[in-house]
């Protein structure tokens, strides 16, 4: 067989240059010296910098080669976007931590950042399902690392703790789910898979393998009642590393979810009515997982936990979306989770900020942000009501597109979409009251200074917000790729 | 004509220099706000001028926005969306004249206050349903921020209760128009195009999402029992922004249920109407009697707007030809009127005495210490308790006539209500203003310490809207002109036909 590893090499360009600037940045932080941590931090998040950008040039260049290796990767458009978007997030995490951390090994964050983003990028072209399992574990861990990397708090320990025994066990799970597919089908390219799947009757042992694989993957995307972990890895982890688990981590998980499910599972997806198959089951976790969090949001009172039920009602619409692909194609999703994605690393980047010189854990820590910094109150309030979905916001027009999606569905699609549209309702007053807080609420004494926002921060901040309203105000940039 | 989109842009684009200019010095935000305000009102005049009523609706921007979702930003008016937009110039120069006083956060409320504006006027003025959605939430959420910063009592709860309702409302009325889109297999968002759409809907769904979106923007429109929100809104809001509430607020749910919901359902309509109509009795009925034995000024008013704007849904759920057209004319005209009594309970007379109590104002010989009030009050009170020479008069006389075409037993009901409206309302000045007799030995008293004489920003927003309130009482015509020719439509036709029960 000859093995095409020249076009691998080009094709995988963006990698190499995540991987490549990762080592560069452990490389230079290496030698004793007598830098100052900021110096180091400064040093290693703009060699981080330059990797992602170089990523992302690359990866805009590369063209849409389509399928490469064999079939091992899928370079199509839904890959390139979510490759860039996923890069994106990253730069924008890059650009928060560059501004707050305060961490003892600023190198070894960014590196694992950028070894987290290359799994990112990873998930977002596999079409096999071992390469799949591969970049799925190398963002993992990473990331489990990442959320315990605060050694100076108990909390970050417990909740990378956590996040990793979830994770394992999630992880075991998707590769026992992965292994009967193998069996059954004899192959782990998923082309292949979706042909054999075609010929074949669904069996007990299929389902099995597809509670498994679903399972694994609403551990992954932090779904109801798989969900238990997001509130303390939220709360507990670094704020940079809670922004790259909700944004970037969330942007490849369904892209690599919904080339799993439609082109490869596709055969197998039963339908709503109760034919057996992975549909219904998606849809009891995507139902389960809006219904829990928004009535678990309202008795939040710390914006991190806050923002994990957020996060966890957003998967939900996100599976619904999901279920929608298999008619509207993968453009709601794409851009429901790229949007989504940025309004919370936006929102992790504020709690970043403060918590430079105070702590940012109940909403009450929120209290005169206004005058404490206008520029953070004024970020919080289009990060904070795009996740709320008002118009003309971006997370307004990605709740539109995929309830839409859904209703033409029509059928039991059709009444979940309803269902999330008036839980919008209720979620709407548990983001107001982050906003009364930052707007309404008279600073207490001891947190009135005001705040200092480091310059890079500031930038990616405001770049945050500026997308979400670029996007908001034209969809057609995001919707009109596909 | 083609300058009216830069209401729109122009409210914005103050909301965003009353903000700046808010930085520097509060005198400077205001007279941002008031420019605004005040352009605003002129383009809409402007436009009144060159306008020929017909029963289309003129197209004044039509350019594509989402392609992948058919979302045009379609804009255009007829004579029911012009006189509204003239209400909302009014309504938002009178506002900003009476919150001349604020002095904390000056530059946010008025941007605020401006941005609300911005989207009021781009409801009113929106055929495609995305862009109506857009324009009506964005006119919603600087709501909260309103009355939970610059309100009074009980402000965080009115305010969370107000935009929460107000919300609801609208994912109600969202979801309605999403399962129109799929169900009818429409490609845009057209209000046309959804309505030719719904024709392809079964009987019972029709039903069913007409209930939603009729149900969604009645909320706002304070359709009793949703309509709670409103009183304990109004009372805790800033005085602009109760005007604003009660003044063109409230008239984005009416203007919604009369430009979406009935036209796009005629037949769905038809078989509900005898529910609104009750509803819209009930509430007439129910708010009039509350306000009678309000012992809060601010909340006699505020259910006075309930029962107020019980009367437009009344003409809308009516709907013949006599009773849209009074609906419309009582939108207007209650607009103006209720700006007025909440500019006089809020901003003249609790902001002086700081009380709202009516126990505690009729020791107060009001009308001996704050004259121009009483009077503008007197007037305003004749004028919504519908005396000849006054807008309220032709409004709700067309309503009622146009009911009785329909429904006489509605009609009779109703008017019961007009009986409350002149009992409550003229309470409320005998009690407020012109105190009991034992008021005379405390006048010494209240004399020792004057209040604070009325501004001349005060007069010039109250004589804004008395002008405008007498203007259509004296000249209906001029409304009406504009108002009759746009029902002639095919939409509204198919409503008045299919509506006749």
């Amino acid at each position: 067989m000859n093995t095409p590893y020249g076009e691998l090499l080009v094709a995988l360009r963006p990698e190499l240059c995540l991987v490549v600037g990762a080592l560069v940045a452990l490389a230079v932080d290496l030698p004793k010296s007598s830098r100052s941590p900021t110096q180091r931090l400064q040093i290693s998040s703009t060699i981080g910098a330059i990797a992602i950008i170089a990523a992302l040039v690359c990866g805009l260049d590369a063209g849409l080669p389509g399928q490469l290796f064999s079939g091992v990767f899928n370079l199509d458009m839904l890959a390139q976007a979510s490759r860039a978007g996923v890069l994106g997030l990253a730069l924008l995490t890059l650009g928060i931590t560059a501004g707050t951390s305060r961490l003892r090994h600023p190198a070894e964050f960014v590196a694992i950042i950028l070894f987290a983003t290359a799994g990112f990028t990873l998930m977002a072209v596999a079409q096999q399902l071992l390469l799949a399992f591969l970049a799925l574990e190398l963002a993992s861990l990473s990331l489990y690392v990442l959320a315990g990397f605060d050694k100076t708090r108990p909390e970050s320990a417990e909740a990378a703790l956590k996040y990793f025994l979830f994770g394992g066990v999630s992880a075991a799970f998707m590769l026992f789910g992965f292994s009967l597919i193998y069996g059954i089908t004899g192959s782990i390219e998923l082309p292949e898979i979706a042909h054999r799947l075609a010929m074949t009757d669904t069996s007990p042992l299929l389902m099995v393998a597809l509670v498994m694989v679903l399972v694994a993957f609403g551990f992954k995307a932090a779904a109801a009642p798989f969900h238990l972990w997001a509130p303390d890895v939220y709360e507990g982890a670094p704020a940079p590393a809670s922004a790259l688990i909700a944004s970037a981590s969330k942007l490849a998980g369904f892209t690599l979810f919904l080339r799993l499910l439609w082109p490869g599972l596709g055969a197998v997806s039963g339908n709503l009515t109760g034919t057996a198959g992975w549909l219904p089951v998606v849809a009891l976790i995507a139902v389960a997982s809006m219904l829990l969090s928004n009535l678990a949001a309202l008795a939040q009172s710390n914006v991190r936990r806050l923002l994990a039920y957020s996060a966890i009602a957003h998967a939900g619409a996100l599976l619904l979306g999901v279920i929608a692909a298999g008619t509207s194609g993968p453009s709601p999703v794409f851009y429901y989770a790229a949007t989504y994605g940025l309004a919370t690393v936006g929102a992790f980047g504020v709690i970043a900020v403060i918590e430079r010189t105070g702590p940012c854990h109940s909403l009450s820590d929120l209290a005169g942000l206004r005058t404490r910094s206008p520029l953070l109150t004024g970020c919080l309030f289009v990060f904070i009501l795009s996740l709320a979905g008002i118009p003309p916001l971006a997370g307004f027009v990605g709740k539109f597109v995929v309830f839409s999606a859904a209703l033409k569905l029509g059928g039991l699609a059709g009444w979940m979409a309803l269902l999330a549209i008036f839980l919008s309702a209720i979620a709407l007053y548990y983001y107001l009251l982050i906003l009364k807080q930052a707007l309404v609420v008279p600073a207490a004494a001891p947190t009135s200074a005001p705040l200092r926002v480091p310059p890079v921060a500031a930038f990616a901040l405001l770049i945050t917000a500026g997308l979400i309203v670029l996007l908001g105000l034209w969809p057609s940039l995001l919707l009109g790729l596909f | 004509m083609n300058l009216l989109p830069w209401t729109i842009y122009v409210s914005f684009a103050g909301a965003f220099l009353a903000l700046l200019a808010g930085t520097r010095s509060a005198s400077a935000a205001r007279w941002v706000a008031l420019a605004t305000a005040v352009a605003g009102t002129l383009l809409t005049l402007l436009a009144a001028q060159s306008f020929t009523p017909g029963p289309a609706m003129q197209t004044l921007v039509d350019v594509p926005w989402i392609g992948e979702l058919g979302v045009r930003y379609h804009l255009a008016v007829d004579g029911i969306s012009l006189t509204l937009l003239v209400l909302t110039g009014l309504a938002a120069t009178a506002g900003i004249l009476f919150s001349w006083n604020i002095e904390e956060r000056t530059g946010e409320f008025f941007s605020l206050y401006l941005a609300l504006i911005g989207g009021v006027y781009g409801v009113f003025m929106s055929v495609d349903a995305f862009v109506l959605f857009v324009f009506y939430e964005i006119a919603i959420v600087p709501k909260y921020f309103l009355i939970a910063i610059w309100g009074s009592t009980n402000r965080e709860y009115g305010a969370m209760k107000l935009v929460l309702y107000s919300f609801a409302g609208s994912a109600l009325v969202l979801a309605g128009l999403l399962w129109a889109y799929a169900a009818g297999g429409a490609h845009g968002f057209g209000l046309d195009e959804l309505t030719i759409a719904a024709t392809h809907i079964s009987h019972p769904s029709q039903i069913a999402i007409f209930a939603l979106v009729f149900l969604g923007f009645a909320v706002l429109a304070g359709m009793f029992p949703f309509h709670t929100w409103a009183p304990t809104g109004h009372v805790a809001a800033p005085t602009a922004a109760s005007m604003l509430l009660a003044g063109v607020v409230m008239k984005l749910g009416a203007y919604g249920c009369l430009r979406v919901a009935l036209p796009m359902f005629p037949g769905a309509f038809a078989a509900c109407q005898p529910i609104i109509a009750w509803l819209a009795i009930a509430g007439i009925i129910y708010a009039g009697f509350i306000a009678l034995v309000q012992e809060d000024f601010k909340f006699v008013i505020g259910y006075s707007s309930v029962s107020h704007m019980g009367f437009v849904l009344l003409g809308i759920a009516a709907a013949t030809p006599l009773a849209l057209a009074g609906a419309v004319l009582q939108m207007f005209s209650h607009g103006v009127i209720a700006g007025l009594l909440f500019a006089v309970v809020g901003r003249m007379v609790y902001e002086r005495t700081h009380t709202r109590q009516l126990a505690a104002l009729t020791a107060m010989p009001l009308h001996r210490l704050l004259p121009f009030a009483a009077v503008v009050f007197v007037l305003a009170g004749l004028a919504s308790l519908g005396l000849p020479g006054f807008s309220g008069f032709p409004a709700e006389l067309s309503i009622l006539i146009g009911t009785w075409q329909a429904k006489p037993l509605w009609a009779l009901v109703a008017a019961v209500g007009i009986v409350v409206a002149g009992a409550f309302t003229l309470r409320a000045i005998q009690v407020a203003f012109f105190g009991s007799t034992g008021a005379r030995a405390s006048s010494v008293d209240a004399h020792a310490h004057p209040l604070p004489p009325i501004t001349l920003a005060e007069k010039s927003g109250a004589l804004l809207l008395l002008a405008a309130t007498l203007f259509v009482g004296l000249k209906p015509d001029v409304l009406l002109n504009w108002i009759v020719p746009a029902l002639q439509s095919p939409a509204f036709q198919a409503v008045i036909k299919g509506g006749t029960p």
